[in-house]
Protein backbone atom coordinates (compact mmCIF):
# COMPACT_ATOMS: atom_id res chain seq x y z
CA UNK A 1 0.00 0.00 0.00
CA UNK A 2 1.46 3.12 -0.73
CA UNK A 3 1.72 6.23 1.13
CA UNK A 4 0.55 9.76 0.38
CA UNK A 5 1.47 12.88 1.56
CA UNK A 6 1.49 16.70 0.80
CA UNK A 7 3.44 19.68 0.63
CA UNK A 8 3.32 23.32 1.22
CA UNK A 9 3.02 23.83 -2.07
CA UNK A 10 0.30 21.89 -4.01
CA UNK A 11 2.02 18.76 -4.86
CA UNK A 12 1.11 15.26 -3.79
CA UNK A 13 3.63 12.65 -3.26
CA UNK A 14 3.35 9.05 -3.53
CA UNK A 15 5.67 6.21 -2.32
CA UNK A 16 6.68 2.88 -3.21
CA UNK A 17 10.15 1.87 -2.60
CA UNK A 18 12.59 3.81 -3.61
CA UNK A 19 10.49 5.72 -6.61
CA UNK A 20 8.16 8.68 -5.55
CA UNK A 21 5.11 9.65 -8.03
CA UNK A 22 4.42 13.38 -7.62
CA UNK A 23 1.29 15.53 -9.12
CA UNK A 24 -0.50 18.36 -7.80
CA UNK A 25 -3.52 18.21 -5.71
CA UNK A 26 -7.26 18.36 -6.08
CA UNK A 27 -7.31 22.04 -4.39
CA UNK A 28 -4.65 23.36 -6.93
CA UNK A 29 -5.95 22.28 -9.75
CA UNK A 30 -9.08 23.92 -8.40
CA UNK A 31 -7.25 27.18 -7.70
CA UNK A 32 -5.51 27.17 -11.06
CA UNK A 33 -9.13 26.44 -13.31
CA UNK A 34 -8.73 25.34 -16.78
CA UNK A 35 -4.92 23.78 -17.49
CA UNK A 36 -4.26 24.36 -20.61
CA UNK A 37 -0.82 23.79 -20.79
CA UNK A 38 1.74 21.37 -18.95
CA UNK A 39 5.54 21.55 -19.25
CA UNK A 40 7.62 18.43 -17.67
CA UNK A 41 10.97 17.74 -16.71
CA UNK A 42 13.52 16.18 -18.57
CA UNK A 43 13.93 12.32 -17.97
CA UNK A 44 16.81 11.83 -15.61
CA UNK A 45 17.26 15.02 -14.53
CA UNK A 46 18.25 15.81 -11.26
CA UNK A 47 16.40 18.03 -9.12
CA UNK A 48 16.36 19.80 -5.71
CA UNK A 49 13.94 19.61 -3.01
CA UNK A 50 10.97 22.81 -3.16
CA UNK A 51 13.01 23.61 -6.68
CA UNK A 52 11.36 24.18 -9.80
CA UNK A 53 10.29 20.72 -11.68
CA UNK A 54 7.63 21.54 -14.30
CA UNK A 55 5.29 24.30 -15.37
CA UNK A 56 1.10 24.14 -15.23
CA UNK A 57 -0.61 27.19 -16.98
CA UNK A 58 -4.40 27.86 -17.13
CA UNK A 59 -6.19 30.58 -19.09
CA UNK A 60 -5.43 33.35 -16.71
CA UNK A 61 -1.83 32.60 -15.87
CA UNK A 62 1.28 29.92 -15.47
CA UNK A 63 2.31 28.62 -12.11
CA UNK A 64 5.26 26.60 -11.48
CA UNK A 65 5.37 22.89 -10.35
CA UNK A 66 7.82 22.22 -7.35
CA UNK A 67 9.17 18.75 -6.46
CA UNK A 68 8.71 18.14 -2.67
CA UNK A 69 11.92 16.10 -2.49
CA UNK A 70 15.50 16.17 -3.75
CA UNK A 71 15.91 13.04 -6.22
CA UNK A 72 16.20 11.90 -10.60
CA UNK A 73 13.46 12.48 -12.45
CA UNK A 74 13.06 8.66 -13.77
CA UNK A 75 9.65 9.19 -16.08
CA UNK A 76 7.06 11.71 -16.87
CA UNK A 77 3.78 11.90 -17.67
CA UNK A 78 3.37 13.01 -21.33
CA UNK A 79 -0.65 12.20 -21.22
CA UNK A 80 -0.83 15.37 -19.68
CA UNK A 81 0.82 17.48 -22.21
CA UNK A 82 -1.18 15.83 -24.65
CA UNK A 83 -4.29 16.60 -22.89
CA UNK A 84 -3.88 19.15 -20.01
CA UNK A 85 -7.64 18.92 -19.12
CA UNK A 86 -6.69 15.71 -17.66
CA UNK A 87 -5.38 17.44 -14.59
CA UNK A 88 -8.38 18.85 -13.92
CA UNK A 89 -10.41 15.98 -14.74
CA UNK A 90 -8.16 13.23 -12.11
CA UNK A 91 -5.26 15.50 -10.51
CA UNK A 92 -4.47 12.94 -7.70
CA UNK A 93 -4.76 9.41 -10.11
CA UNK A 94 -4.06 9.50 -13.49
CA UNK A 95 -3.03 12.97 -14.43
CA UNK A 96 0.19 12.48 -12.58
CA UNK A 97 3.23 14.71 -13.34
CA UNK A 98 6.58 12.88 -13.23
CA UNK A 99 8.38 9.66 -11.07
CA UNK A 100 11.48 10.45 -8.87
CA UNK A 101 14.03 8.53 -7.46
CA UNK A 102 14.12 9.49 -3.88
CA UNK A 103 17.32 10.35 -2.40
CA UNK A 104 17.05 11.48 1.04
CA UNK A 105 14.02 9.29 2.72
CA UNK A 106 14.24 12.03 5.84
CA UNK A 107 12.93 14.64 3.37
CA UNK A 108 9.29 12.64 3.83
CA UNK A 109 8.68 13.28 7.12
CA UNK A 110 8.27 17.00 6.83
CA UNK A 111 5.65 16.74 4.16
CA UNK A 112 2.06 16.65 5.49
CA UNK A 113 -1.24 13.68 5.76
CA UNK A 114 -4.28 14.25 4.32
CA UNK A 115 -6.00 15.26 7.04
CA UNK A 116 -3.38 18.23 7.95
CA UNK A 117 -2.87 19.12 3.67
CA UNK A 118 -6.50 19.50 4.01
CA UNK A 119 -6.69 22.03 6.98
CA UNK A 120 -3.63 23.83 5.67
CA UNK A 121 -5.60 24.06 1.80
CA UNK A 122 -8.70 25.52 3.40
CA UNK A 123 -7.07 27.72 5.45
CA UNK A 124 -5.26 28.75 2.57
CA UNK A 125 -7.92 29.27 -0.14
CA UNK A 126 -9.88 31.76 2.13
CA UNK B 1 -9.40 53.22 -2.28
CA UNK B 2 -12.30 51.36 -1.12
CA UNK B 3 -12.97 48.14 -3.26
CA UNK B 4 -16.38 48.99 -5.20
CA UNK B 5 -18.88 46.51 -5.89
CA UNK B 6 -21.32 46.60 -8.90
CA UNK B 7 -25.14 46.28 -8.25
CA UNK B 8 -25.26 42.42 -9.48
CA UNK B 9 -22.36 41.26 -6.40
CA UNK B 10 -25.10 39.32 -4.85
CA UNK B 11 -26.59 37.91 -7.65
CA UNK B 12 -23.04 36.84 -9.09
CA UNK B 13 -22.00 35.50 -5.51
CA UNK B 14 -25.35 33.31 -5.46
CA UNK B 15 -24.06 32.02 -9.29
CA UNK B 16 -21.04 30.53 -7.38
CA UNK B 17 -18.85 33.33 -8.98
CA UNK B 18 -15.13 33.74 -7.96
CA UNK B 19 -14.13 37.23 -7.51
CA UNK B 20 -11.07 38.91 -8.69
CA UNK B 21 -9.99 42.80 -7.89
CA UNK B 22 -10.20 44.65 -11.82
CA UNK B 23 -9.91 48.47 -12.04
CA UNK B 24 -10.97 48.88 -7.92
CA UNK B 25 -13.93 46.71 -7.95
CA UNK B 26 -14.55 42.80 -7.07
CA UNK B 27 -15.36 41.21 -10.18
CA UNK B 28 -16.58 37.86 -11.61
CA UNK B 29 -13.58 36.17 -12.76
CA UNK B 30 -15.69 32.83 -13.31
CA UNK B 31 -18.52 30.80 -12.17
CA UNK B 32 -18.32 27.28 -11.33
CA UNK B 33 -18.70 25.58 -14.74
CA UNK B 34 -14.91 27.57 -15.46
CA UNK B 35 -13.74 29.77 -17.99
CA UNK B 36 -13.19 27.39 -20.94
CA UNK B 37 -17.09 26.11 -20.21
CA UNK B 38 -17.90 30.17 -20.31
CA UNK B 39 -16.01 30.59 -23.23
CA UNK B 40 -17.66 27.79 -25.43
CA UNK B 41 -20.93 28.53 -24.26
CA UNK B 42 -20.51 32.24 -25.61
CA UNK B 43 -19.41 31.59 -28.77
CA UNK B 44 -22.42 28.48 -29.11
CA UNK B 45 -25.30 29.67 -27.14
CA UNK B 46 -25.07 33.35 -25.14
CA UNK B 47 -23.76 34.52 -22.16
CA UNK B 48 -24.40 37.76 -19.84
CA UNK B 49 -21.35 39.68 -18.42
CA UNK B 50 -21.58 42.29 -15.78
CA UNK B 51 -19.81 45.54 -17.48
CA UNK B 52 -21.06 47.89 -14.80
CA UNK B 53 -17.60 48.77 -13.83
CA UNK B 54 -17.16 50.45 -16.97
CA UNK B 55 -17.59 54.38 -17.25
CA UNK B 56 -21.07 55.69 -18.97
CA UNK B 57 -20.89 59.28 -19.08
CA UNK B 58 -23.58 61.28 -21.09
CA UNK B 59 -22.56 65.06 -22.49
CA UNK B 60 -25.25 66.93 -23.69
CA UNK B 61 -25.03 69.24 -26.58
CA UNK B 62 -25.48 69.50 -30.12
CA UNK B 63 -23.22 70.63 -33.36
CA UNK B 64 -21.29 72.76 -31.30
CA UNK B 65 -20.36 69.86 -28.64
CA UNK B 66 -19.83 67.24 -31.59
CA UNK B 67 -17.00 70.26 -32.93
CA UNK B 68 -15.54 70.20 -29.68
CA UNK B 69 -15.09 66.80 -28.75
CA UNK B 70 -13.76 65.82 -32.25
CA UNK B 71 -10.53 67.64 -30.62
CA UNK B 72 -9.82 64.75 -28.89
CA UNK B 73 -11.69 62.19 -30.30
CA UNK B 74 -10.68 61.08 -33.99
CA UNK B 75 -14.39 60.24 -35.27
CA UNK B 76 -16.38 61.72 -37.63
CA UNK B 77 -18.82 63.51 -35.22
CA UNK B 78 -20.31 65.61 -37.57
CA UNK B 79 -21.87 62.53 -39.93
CA UNK B 80 -22.66 60.45 -37.08
CA UNK B 81 -26.61 59.08 -36.91
CA UNK B 82 -28.56 59.51 -34.28
CA UNK B 83 -28.21 56.29 -31.94
CA UNK B 84 -24.99 55.23 -33.79
CA UNK B 85 -21.96 54.13 -32.02
CA UNK B 86 -18.77 54.55 -33.43
CA UNK B 87 -15.22 52.87 -31.52
CA UNK B 88 -12.71 55.37 -30.89
CA UNK B 89 -10.07 56.91 -28.72
CA UNK B 90 -9.11 60.13 -26.39
CA UNK B 91 -6.28 60.77 -27.54
CA UNK B 92 -3.02 62.34 -26.18
CA UNK B 93 -0.64 65.14 -27.74
CA UNK B 94 1.73 62.52 -28.57
CA UNK B 95 -0.73 60.20 -30.55
CA UNK B 96 -1.00 58.02 -27.51
CA UNK B 97 -4.66 56.29 -26.31
CA UNK B 98 -5.44 57.97 -22.99
CA UNK B 99 -8.41 55.61 -23.13
CA UNK B 100 -10.41 53.43 -25.93
CA UNK B 101 -14.05 53.83 -26.10
CA UNK B 102 -17.14 53.92 -27.56
CA UNK B 103 -19.17 56.87 -28.56
CA UNK B 104 -23.02 56.79 -29.38
CA UNK B 105 -25.01 59.71 -30.62
CA UNK B 106 -28.36 60.14 -28.33
CA UNK B 107 -30.93 63.00 -28.42
CA UNK B 108 -29.43 64.82 -25.59
CA UNK B 109 -25.74 64.28 -27.05
CA UNK B 110 -23.46 61.62 -26.50
CA UNK B 111 -22.91 58.91 -24.66
CA UNK B 112 -19.60 57.56 -23.94
CA UNK B 113 -18.18 53.92 -22.71
CA UNK B 114 -15.18 54.19 -20.84
CA UNK B 115 -13.08 51.76 -19.10
CA UNK B 116 -12.89 51.23 -15.61
CA UNK B 117 -9.30 51.92 -14.85
CA UNK B 118 -9.25 54.80 -17.02
CA UNK B 119 -12.67 56.56 -16.15
CA UNK B 120 -12.09 58.74 -13.89
CA UNK B 121 -9.05 60.06 -15.59
CA UNK B 122 -10.73 60.01 -18.84
CA UNK B 123 -13.62 62.32 -16.91
CA UNK B 124 -10.80 64.74 -15.98
CA UNK B 125 -9.56 65.09 -19.09
CA UNK B 126 -13.14 65.53 -21.21
CA UNK B 127 -14.09 67.87 -19.10
CA UNK B 128 -10.78 69.82 -19.03
CA UNK B 129 -10.99 70.01 -22.67
CA UNK B 130 -15.02 71.20 -22.83
CA UNK B 131 -14.64 73.75 -20.37
CA UNK B 132 -17.71 74.76 -18.53
CA UNK B 133 -19.63 74.71 -21.50
CA UNK B 134 -21.50 71.36 -21.43
CA UNK B 135 -23.21 69.47 -19.05
CA UNK B 136 -21.44 65.88 -17.99
CA UNK B 137 -23.84 63.35 -16.35
CA UNK B 138 -21.32 60.45 -15.03
CA UNK B 139 -23.87 57.92 -14.28
CA UNK B 140 -23.55 56.05 -11.00
CA UNK B 141 -26.84 54.59 -10.83
CA UNK B 142 -27.17 53.13 -14.20
CA UNK B 143 -25.49 49.30 -14.54
CA UNK B 144 -24.16 47.94 -17.97
CA UNK B 145 -25.06 44.31 -19.26
CA UNK B 146 -23.87 42.63 -21.87
CA UNK B 147 -25.46 39.62 -23.62
CA UNK B 148 -22.92 37.80 -26.33
CA UNK B 149 -23.21 34.99 -28.74
CA UNK B 150 -25.25 33.92 -31.45
CA UNK B 151 -28.73 33.04 -29.68
CA UNK B 152 -28.39 36.65 -27.78
CA UNK B 153 -30.86 38.19 -30.33
CA UNK B 154 -33.33 35.68 -30.32
CA UNK B 155 -33.45 35.76 -26.51
CA UNK B 156 -33.38 39.08 -25.79
CA UNK B 157 -36.02 39.42 -27.84
CA UNK B 158 -38.10 37.70 -25.98
CA UNK B 159 -37.62 39.84 -23.15
CA UNK B 160 -37.40 42.99 -25.12
CA UNK B 161 -39.75 43.69 -28.03
CA UNK B 162 -37.77 44.88 -30.75
CA UNK B 163 -34.29 44.85 -29.88
CA UNK B 164 -33.65 41.90 -32.59
CA UNK B 165 -34.02 44.89 -35.17
CA UNK B 166 -31.25 46.77 -34.17
CA UNK B 167 -28.60 47.09 -36.50
CA UNK B 168 -24.70 46.30 -35.47
CA UNK B 169 -23.03 49.62 -33.90
CA UNK B 170 -26.60 51.00 -33.74
CA UNK B 171 -28.76 51.68 -30.41
CA UNK B 172 -31.79 52.90 -29.02
CA UNK B 173 -34.09 53.02 -25.70
CA UNK B 174 -36.15 50.30 -24.83
CA UNK B 175 -39.03 49.60 -22.26
CA UNK B 176 -38.80 47.20 -19.47
CA UNK B 177 -41.07 47.15 -16.72
CA UNK B 178 -42.34 50.60 -18.00
CA UNK B 179 -38.69 51.85 -17.31
CA UNK B 180 -36.41 53.25 -20.48
CA UNK B 181 -33.39 51.35 -21.17
CA UNK B 182 -30.80 51.87 -23.69
CA UNK B 183 -29.47 49.12 -25.37
CA UNK B 184 -26.48 49.21 -28.23
CA UNK B 185 -26.05 46.07 -30.50
CA UNK B 186 -22.01 45.82 -29.91
CA UNK B 187 -19.72 43.65 -27.60
CA UNK B 188 -16.71 42.27 -27.06
CA UNK B 189 -16.29 38.82 -27.46
CA UNK B 190 -15.84 38.87 -31.50
CA UNK B 191 -20.28 37.53 -31.38
CA UNK B 192 -23.46 39.25 -32.36
CA UNK B 193 -24.37 40.25 -29.32
CA UNK B 194 -25.87 43.90 -27.08
CA UNK B 195 -24.86 46.11 -24.61
CA UNK B 196 -27.55 47.05 -21.99
CA UNK B 197 -27.56 50.26 -19.74
CA UNK B 198 -30.45 49.94 -17.22
CA UNK B 199 -30.74 51.31 -13.61
CA UNK B 200 -28.90 49.72 -10.82
CA UNK B 201 -32.68 48.72 -9.32
CA UNK B 202 -33.52 46.90 -12.11
CA UNK B 203 -30.48 45.42 -13.24
CA UNK B 204 -30.66 42.16 -11.07
CA UNK B 205 -34.34 41.45 -12.37
CA UNK B 206 -32.98 41.49 -16.39
CA UNK B 207 -30.50 39.64 -15.12
CA UNK B 208 -32.06 36.76 -13.49
CA UNK B 209 -34.91 36.87 -16.54
CA UNK B 210 -32.20 36.51 -18.82
CA UNK B 211 -30.03 33.48 -17.13
CA UNK B 212 -33.24 31.38 -16.52
CA UNK B 213 -33.78 31.49 -21.08
CA UNK B 214 -31.06 29.46 -21.81
CA UNK B 215 -28.28 31.64 -20.51
CA UNK B 216 -25.27 31.13 -18.67
CA UNK B 217 -23.55 34.17 -16.36
CA UNK B 218 -19.67 35.18 -17.53
CA UNK B 219 -17.00 36.67 -15.68
CA UNK B 220 -13.87 38.74 -16.89
CA UNK B 221 -11.51 35.40 -17.33
CA UNK B 222 -13.46 34.15 -20.29
CA UNK B 223 -14.43 38.04 -21.51
CA UNK B 224 -10.47 37.75 -21.84
CA UNK B 225 -10.08 34.68 -23.86
CA UNK B 226 -13.15 35.61 -26.59
CA UNK B 227 -11.98 39.05 -27.06
CA UNK B 228 -8.35 37.86 -27.94
CA UNK B 229 -9.76 35.40 -29.94
CA UNK B 230 -11.45 38.35 -31.70
CA UNK B 231 -8.32 39.98 -32.39
CA UNK B 232 -9.91 43.07 -29.87
CA UNK B 233 -7.73 45.30 -28.27
CA UNK B 234 -6.86 45.29 -23.96
CA UNK B 235 -6.66 49.00 -22.84
CA UNK B 236 -3.65 49.05 -20.77
CA UNK B 237 -2.04 45.37 -22.65
CA UNK B 238 -2.28 45.97 -26.34
CA UNK B 239 -2.87 50.03 -26.26
CA UNK B 240 -1.86 52.68 -24.06
CA UNK B 241 -0.35 55.94 -23.98
CA UNK B 242 2.30 55.61 -25.77
CA UNK B 243 0.99 53.14 -28.51
CA UNK B 244 -0.76 55.57 -31.44
CA UNK B 245 -4.06 53.98 -33.27
CA UNK B 246 -1.84 53.68 -36.60
CA UNK B 247 1.18 51.37 -35.14
CA UNK B 248 -1.99 49.74 -33.13
CA UNK B 249 -3.26 48.56 -36.27
CA UNK B 250 -6.53 50.31 -35.87
CA UNK B 251 -6.43 53.16 -38.38
CA UNK B 252 -9.98 52.32 -39.56
CA UNK B 253 -11.19 53.47 -36.23
CA UNK B 254 -10.16 57.23 -37.26
CA UNK B 255 -13.02 58.31 -39.86
CA UNK B 256 -11.42 59.01 -43.46
CA UNK B 257 -12.29 62.53 -42.83
CA UNK B 258 -10.70 62.75 -39.17
CA UNK B 259 -7.26 61.48 -41.40
CA UNK B 260 -7.01 63.85 -44.08
CA UNK B 261 -8.07 66.78 -41.92
CA UNK B 262 -6.84 66.17 -38.54
CA UNK B 263 -7.59 68.73 -36.30
CA UNK B 264 -7.52 66.37 -32.90
CA UNK B 265 -4.57 66.33 -30.66
CA UNK B 266 -2.16 64.21 -31.66
CA UNK B 267 -2.69 64.47 -34.91
CA UNK B 268 0.84 65.20 -36.43
CA UNK B 269 2.41 61.94 -34.80
CA UNK B 270 -1.13 60.21 -36.85
CA UNK B 271 0.18 61.87 -40.26
CA UNK B 272 3.76 61.30 -39.85
CA UNK B 273 2.95 57.51 -39.37
CA UNK B 274 0.24 57.37 -41.99
CA UNK B 275 2.90 58.49 -44.29
CA UNK B 276 5.96 56.29 -43.77
CA UNK B 277 7.34 57.02 -40.15
CA UNK B 278 5.73 53.89 -39.08
CA UNK B 279 8.35 51.65 -37.19
CA UNK B 280 6.42 49.22 -35.71
CA UNK B 281 2.59 47.37 -35.66
CA UNK B 282 0.31 45.47 -33.46
CA UNK B 283 0.36 42.22 -35.46
CA UNK B 284 -1.73 38.56 -34.41
CA UNK B 285 1.01 36.07 -33.34
CA UNK B 286 0.29 32.72 -33.46
CA UNK B 287 2.38 30.45 -31.54
CA UNK B 288 3.24 26.80 -32.65
CA UNK B 289 2.50 24.31 -30.32
CA UNK B 290 1.08 24.57 -27.18
CA UNK B 291 3.71 26.72 -25.72
CA UNK B 292 1.64 30.12 -24.40
CA UNK B 293 3.41 33.29 -24.46
CA UNK B 294 2.09 36.20 -22.63
CA UNK B 295 2.18 39.91 -21.90
CA UNK B 296 6.20 40.45 -22.19
CA UNK B 297 7.32 37.49 -23.86
CA UNK B 298 9.85 39.19 -26.06
CA UNK B 299 9.76 38.36 -29.79
CA UNK B 300 13.07 37.59 -32.14
CA UNK B 301 13.38 37.11 -36.12
CA UNK B 302 14.84 34.01 -37.04
CA UNK B 303 18.42 34.77 -36.77
CA UNK B 304 17.92 35.90 -33.30
CA UNK B 305 17.64 39.82 -33.38
CA UNK B 306 14.91 41.46 -31.44
CA UNK B 307 12.05 42.53 -33.53
CA UNK B 308 9.45 43.30 -30.42
CA UNK B 309 7.02 41.93 -27.58
CA UNK B 310 4.02 40.26 -26.81
CA UNK B 311 1.17 42.59 -25.15
CA UNK B 312 -1.60 39.17 -24.44
CA UNK B 313 -1.74 36.28 -24.93
CA UNK B 314 -3.79 32.91 -23.71
CA UNK B 315 -5.04 29.99 -24.54
CA UNK B 316 -8.09 30.81 -27.36
CA UNK B 317 -11.03 27.67 -26.43
CA UNK B 318 -12.60 28.10 -29.75
CA UNK B 319 -9.18 27.99 -31.89
CA UNK B 320 -8.09 24.68 -29.43
CA UNK B 321 -4.58 26.72 -29.14
CA UNK B 322 -2.60 29.47 -28.03
CA UNK B 323 -3.08 32.72 -29.30
CA UNK B 324 -1.17 35.97 -28.79
CA UNK B 325 -0.61 39.79 -29.69
CA UNK B 326 2.02 41.96 -30.26
CA UNK B 327 4.30 45.01 -31.45
CA UNK B 328 7.10 43.87 -34.27
CA UNK B 329 9.06 46.44 -35.97
CA UNK B 330 7.71 46.97 -39.58
CA UNK B 331 9.54 44.77 -41.63
CA UNK B 332 8.56 41.50 -39.74
CA UNK B 333 5.06 42.55 -39.46
CA UNK B 334 3.87 40.72 -43.11
CA UNK B 335 0.96 37.54 -42.65
CA UNK B 336 2.99 34.33 -42.28
CA UNK B 337 6.38 35.48 -41.05
CA UNK B 338 8.46 33.82 -39.05
CA UNK B 339 9.22 34.24 -35.44
CA UNK B 340 10.62 32.80 -32.39
CA UNK B 341 9.06 33.34 -29.02
CA UNK B 342 11.42 33.46 -25.73
CA UNK B 343 9.13 31.53 -22.71
CA UNK B 344 11.24 30.74 -19.58
CA UNK B 345 14.22 31.03 -21.20
CA UNK B 346 13.67 29.56 -24.10
CA UNK B 347 12.70 29.69 -28.09
CA UNK B 348 10.02 29.04 -29.53
CA UNK B 349 8.44 29.11 -33.42
CA UNK B 350 5.42 30.78 -34.04
CA UNK B 351 4.06 32.56 -37.10
CA UNK B 352 2.64 36.38 -37.70
CA UNK B 353 -0.43 35.74 -38.15
CA UNK B 354 -4.20 37.41 -39.19
CA UNK B 355 -6.57 39.07 -36.99
CA UNK B 356 -9.20 37.66 -35.44
CA UNK B 357 -8.20 34.27 -35.19
CA UNK B 358 -11.65 33.45 -34.61
CA UNK B 359 -13.88 34.95 -37.21
CA UNK B 360 -16.84 37.19 -36.22
CA UNK B 361 -20.26 37.09 -36.89
CA UNK B 362 -21.89 40.20 -36.62
CA UNK B 363 -24.84 41.07 -37.70
CA UNK B 364 -25.00 44.29 -39.91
Amino acid sequence: MSEKKYSKQHEWISIEGDIATVGITKHAAEMLGDVVFVELPEKGKSVEKEGQAGVVESTKAASDVYTPITGEITETNQSIVDDPAAVNKDPEGAAWFFKIKIKNKSELENLMNKADYDKFAKKNSN
Amino acid sequence: METQRTALYDCHKSLGAKFVPFAGYEMPVQYSSGIVEEHKITRNKAGLFDVSHMGQLLIEGSEDLALELEKIIPTDLKKIQLNQSKYSFLMNEQGGIYDDLIITKVEKGFNIILNAACKNNDYKIINNSLGNKFKLTFYKNLSLIALQGPKSSEILEQTINGVSSLKFMNGNKFSYNGKDIYITRSGYTGEDGFEISISNELVEDLAKKLITQDVKPIGLGARDTLRLEAGLCLYGHDINETTNPIEANLKWAISKRRREEGGFVGYSKIKSDMNGSLTRLRVGVKPEGKIIAREGVKIFSEDNKEIGSITSGTFGPSVNGPIAMGYVKLNFSKLGTKVLLEVRGKKYDATISDLPFYKKKYVR
